[in-house]
C-alpha cells in the first residue's frame, strides 16, 4: 500500500513555527500520536483533536483523505 | 459593603434615597444578592417597564478586595425581553467602586412621572442627584466625555446609551474600563431598557482616594490569594490562550467541531472563519499597533480582552468577543474583521447587546430586509437601531420581535433571548442550558461547551444526549454561585480542572468575612441562588414548556453532523431535580 493523504490544521499557539494547514503524505496505519510526534509538538501541548470534525483520541488511526486538527488546551466564551 | 442603597426615581418632587443596613440580605453578593432582591421584591406579574420593576445593582462579595480578578457586577430586574428573571453580568470598574462606597447593592425603584433625565453621583459629599436634559440620545462614548468634562478623569461610569432611552429590549447597560471607555456591558435582557423606563442615564462614581476592602484574615487572605493567582496563571486556558488569543480563539474550534451557527443558523461550517478567528484578529491587533492582550478591570489577571485599531493605528473598539465575532460575522455571513469591530463599537456606543443585535440581524437577513453577507446593509440597520426609526425600533425590540414581525419561523430564541454562538445540535450540553435556564438562551448560565467541546473539566461527546442533564445542571449551580462571588466566569476554566484553585478561592471567602464554608456550601448557594429565580419565573407565569428549543431544532439537522437536539423533554424536567 503507499502513502495516505491527510490534511493536518494547526491552531493556536501550535501555529508558531510550524504552519498553519498542510497536506501531508503519512504512511497507512498512522495514529494521530505518531503524527504529532513527526510534527515535533510536545505531546502535552496538544489536547483537541478533531478528525473530520469529530473529537477522536490519540490512538485514532488516520485515513486516506480525513482532516485532522489539532488544538492546544483553549478556552473562552 | 454592609449597607444598601435605595433610589426611588418615582418619589413625589423628584428622585429620593434612602440608606439601610443590608439586614436580611447578609452574606450575599452579585447575582445572588440581585435575584434575592427581585424575587422577594418585584411582583412577578408586573410591566417590566413600570414602577414596580426594580433595577439592582450588586457587586460580587470579594469584589473592591485584593482578590484578583473579582471586579465582575450584577446588574438584575425583571427583563423586559423575557418576561423572567434577570441578571446580566458585567466586567470594568463600576463594582469595585461600589463596593468601596459600602454598598452590597444600589436599587433603583419606582419610576418619574416626568420625562426627565437623571444622573446619580457618588463623591466625596456623598450622592447627589440632578436632572439633564442635555443629555438626551446621547450615545454611551459621548456622554462618558461630558461625564469626564464635569466629574473628572477618575471615574467609573454606569450608563444607557438612545436604546435604554429608547427602552428597546436589545438595550444593554454601560461600564466603563481601565481606560474609562464604556466597552463593558450588562448586555443581556433589555437591562438597559428598565433603566431608561427610571430616568437614569448615568451613575457616576468618583474612584479617587477610595479604599480597598479589607479581610478579616488578612494573612489567610493574602496566602490563597497567591494560591489562586497562581492557580489561574498555570493553568493553559487562563494562563495562556485566553491572553493570547481572547475569547474569540473559539471561532476556529466550534468552526472545526462543526457546532459554528452560521448564517442564522442554517449550518455549523462557515467558509470565512479563518478571516474572522481568534488567532487573525490577535495577529491583526498586534501589527496595527493595537493590543491583543488587556483586562477589562483592575485586578484582572487573565487579560482576555485587547484593542482593536484600523490599518492607521486609530481606536475602533476594544477587542470583540467570540459571541460578538459570531453575532455579527459567521451568523450574518460578514467575514471582514474591521466591519465586526465597527458594529462592536457601534453597539457599544448605542448601548446594545451584541448577541442580540447580531442575532436580529441576522434574522432580518433571512427575512430578506438585506441579504446574509452585507456588512454596509448590517452597518445600516444598527444605525437605524441607534437612531429609532420604525424599523430600527422593531430591530432593536430584538430577535422574537423581529422574526414576528416579518414572519420568519427559524427564529433562535429561548424565554425571547437569542442564542448565542454553539449550535444546540452539535453541542447539545449547551443546547440543554439555553432551554431550561432561568435566564433565557445565556451560554454563559452553565458554559457546557467547556465539557463538550474543549476537554475542560471532563468530556462529554456533544453530538449525543447522554450525560447532558448532568452536565448542564452541575455548570448552572457552580455558575449561579461563581457569579455572587464577584469573580469572572473564566476563573471556571481553572476551577474545573484544578482542586487546589477551587479550595484557594473557597479560603479566601472565608478569610476575608471569618467563615469556615466548604465546597458543598457552595454548591448549596448556586442552589439556592437558580430555586429563587425559578420560583420568581414560576410566579410569572412560566412552565416546563417554556424550558424547550424552538421546534425546528427538534425538526432540521445540522450539517455537517446531520444533528438534531436529541435531549428528551421529559429529561430537560429533570435539570433542576437535584
Amino acid at each position: 500500500m503507499g502513502p495516505i493523504s491527510v490534511k493536518v490544521k494547526l491552531f493556536a499557539s501550535l501555529r508558531t513555527g510550524r504552519f498553519e494547514e498542510r497536506d501531508m503524505e503519512l504512511a497507512p496505519g498512522t495514529s494521530v500520536r505518531a503524527l504529532v510526534h513527526a510534527l515535533g509538538i510536545p505531546g502535552q501541548e496538544v489536547t483537541l483533536i478533531l478528525v473530520n470534525r469529530r473529537h477522536r483520541d490519540w490512538d485514532h488511526v488516520l485515513a486516506h483523505g480525513e482532516t485532522c486538527a489539532l488544538f492546544p488546551p483553549v478556552g473562552g466564551g | 459593603m454592609d449597607k444598601i442603597l435605595r433610589i426611588d426615581m418615582g418619589a413625589a418632587g423628584g428622585p429620593s434615597m434612602k440608606e439601610e443596613p443590608v439586614g436580611a440580605y447578609a452574606g450575599l453578593g452579585g447575582r445572588a444578592m440581585t435575584s434575592a432582591i427581585v424575587s422577594k421584591e418585584v411582583p412577578p406579574l408586573c410591566h417590566p417597564l413600570g414602577a414596580e420593576n426594580k433595577l439592582v445593582f450588586a457587586p460580587g462579595l470579594l469584589s473592591g478586595s485584593a482578590a484578583v480578578i473579582s471586579g465582575r457586577l450584577s446588574v438584575g430586574c425583571k427583563s423586559p425581553l423575557t418576561g423572567t428573571i434577570k441578571e446580566a453580568n458585567s466586567g470594568g470598574q463600576a463594582a469595585i467602586a461600589i463596593s468601596r462606597y459600602g454598598y452590597a447593592a444600589i436599587v433603583l425603584e419606582g419610576k418619574p412621572a416626568t420625562n426627565d433625565l437623571y444622573v446619580i453621583h457618588f463623591g466625596k459629599d456623598g450622592v447627589k442627584i440632578k436632572s439633564d436634559k442635555s443629555l438626551k440620545m446621547l450615545p454611551n462614548y459621548d456622554l462618558v466625555d461630558k461625564m469626564k468634562a464635569a466629574y473628572g478623569e477618575k471615574i467609573a461610569c454606569i450608563s444607557i446609551g438612545p436604546a435604554g432611552e429608547m427602552r428597546m429590549g436589545a438595550a444593554s447597560i454601560a461600564v466603563t474600563d481601565m481606560e474609562t471607555r464604556p466597552s463593558r456591558h450588562a448586555g443581556r435582557g433589555g437591562v438597559g431598557a428598565v433603566m431608561g423606563s427610571k430616568g437614569v442615564k448615568a451613575i457616576v462614581l468618583d474612584m479617587t482616594d477610595l479604599k480597598m476592602r479589607q479581610p478579616k484574615d488578612v494573612e489567610k487572605f493574602r496566602e490563597a490569594n497567591k494560591k489562586f493567582t497562581e492557580g489561574l496563571k498555570s493553568h493553559p486556558v487562563t494562563g495562556q490562550a485566553l491572553p493570547a488569543y481572547g475569547t474569540n480563539v473559539l471561532t476556529n474550534i466550534l468552526n472545526e467541531a462543526g457546532g459554528y451557527p452560521t448564517k442564522n443558523f442554517s449550518g455549523g461550517v462557515f467558509d470565512g472563519s479563518a478571516k474572522i478567528s481568534g488567532e487573525t484578529i490577535a495577529d491583526l491587533e498586534t501589527k496595527r499597533g493595537g493590543l491583543a492582550t488587556h483586562g477589562c478591570h483592575t485586578g484582572c489577571v487573565i487579560q482576555c480582552s485587547g484593542t482593536y485599531v484600523d490599518k492607521n493605528g486609530k481606536f475602533v473598539s476594544k477587542q470583540p468577543e467570540y459571541e460578538t465575532v459570531w453575532a455579527h460575522g459567521g451568523h450574518c455571513g460578514i467575514s471582514d474583521p474591521d466591519v465586526i469591530a465597527k458594529l462592536d463599537f457601534m453597539d457599544d456606543n448605542y448601548g446594545l447587546d451584541t448577541i442580540e443585535m447580531g442575532v436580529t440581524i441576522g434574522v432580518a437577513m433571512e427575512a430578506g430586509i438585506i441579504k446574509f453577507g452585507d456588512a454596509e446593509g448590517a452597518i445600516r440597520l444598527v444605525d437605524e437601531v441607534g437612531k429609532g426609526t420604525p424599523l430600527g425600533r422593531i430591530l432593536g425590540s430584538g430577535a422574537e420581535v423581529t422574526g414576528k414581525a416579518f414572519g420568519v419561523e427559524r427564529v433562535p430564541v429561548v424565554k425571547g433571548q437569542a442564542m448565542p454562538a454553539y449550535d444546540p445540535r452539535a453541542v447539545q450540553g449547551i443546547g440543554v442550558t439555553y432551554a431550561t435556564s432561568t435566564m433565557g438562551a445565556d451560554h454563559t448560565a452553565g458554559y457546557a461547551v467547556a465539557t463538550n467541546i474543549l476537554k475542560v473539566g471532563g468530556f462529554v461527546d456533544p453530538l449525543k444526549p447522554d450525560g447532558q442533564i448532568e452536565l448542564s445542571r452541575n455548570l448552572q449551580i457552580a455558575t449561579a454561585a461563581v457569579d455572587s462571588t464577584g469573580m469572572c466566569l473564566f476563573i471556571a476554566f481553572a476551577v474545573l480542572d484544578q482542586p487546589e484553585t477551587f479550595q484557594a478561592l473557597i479560603d479566601m471567602l472565608n478569610a476575608f468575612y471569618g467563615l469556615s464554608l466548604t465546597a458543598d456550601d457552595v454548591a448549596a448557594l448556586g442552589k439556592q441562588v437558580l430555586s429563587m429565580e425559578r420560583d420568581f419565573n414560576a410566579r410569572a407565569g412560566f412552565t416546563a414548556k417554556h424550558d424547550r428549543l424552538p421546534r425546528y431544532f427538534l425538526n432540521e439537522k445540522l450539517a455537517p453532523h446531520n444533528v438534531i437536539f436529541d435531549v428528551k423533554d421529559s429529561d430537560l424536567d429533570q435539570v433542576f431535580n437535584w
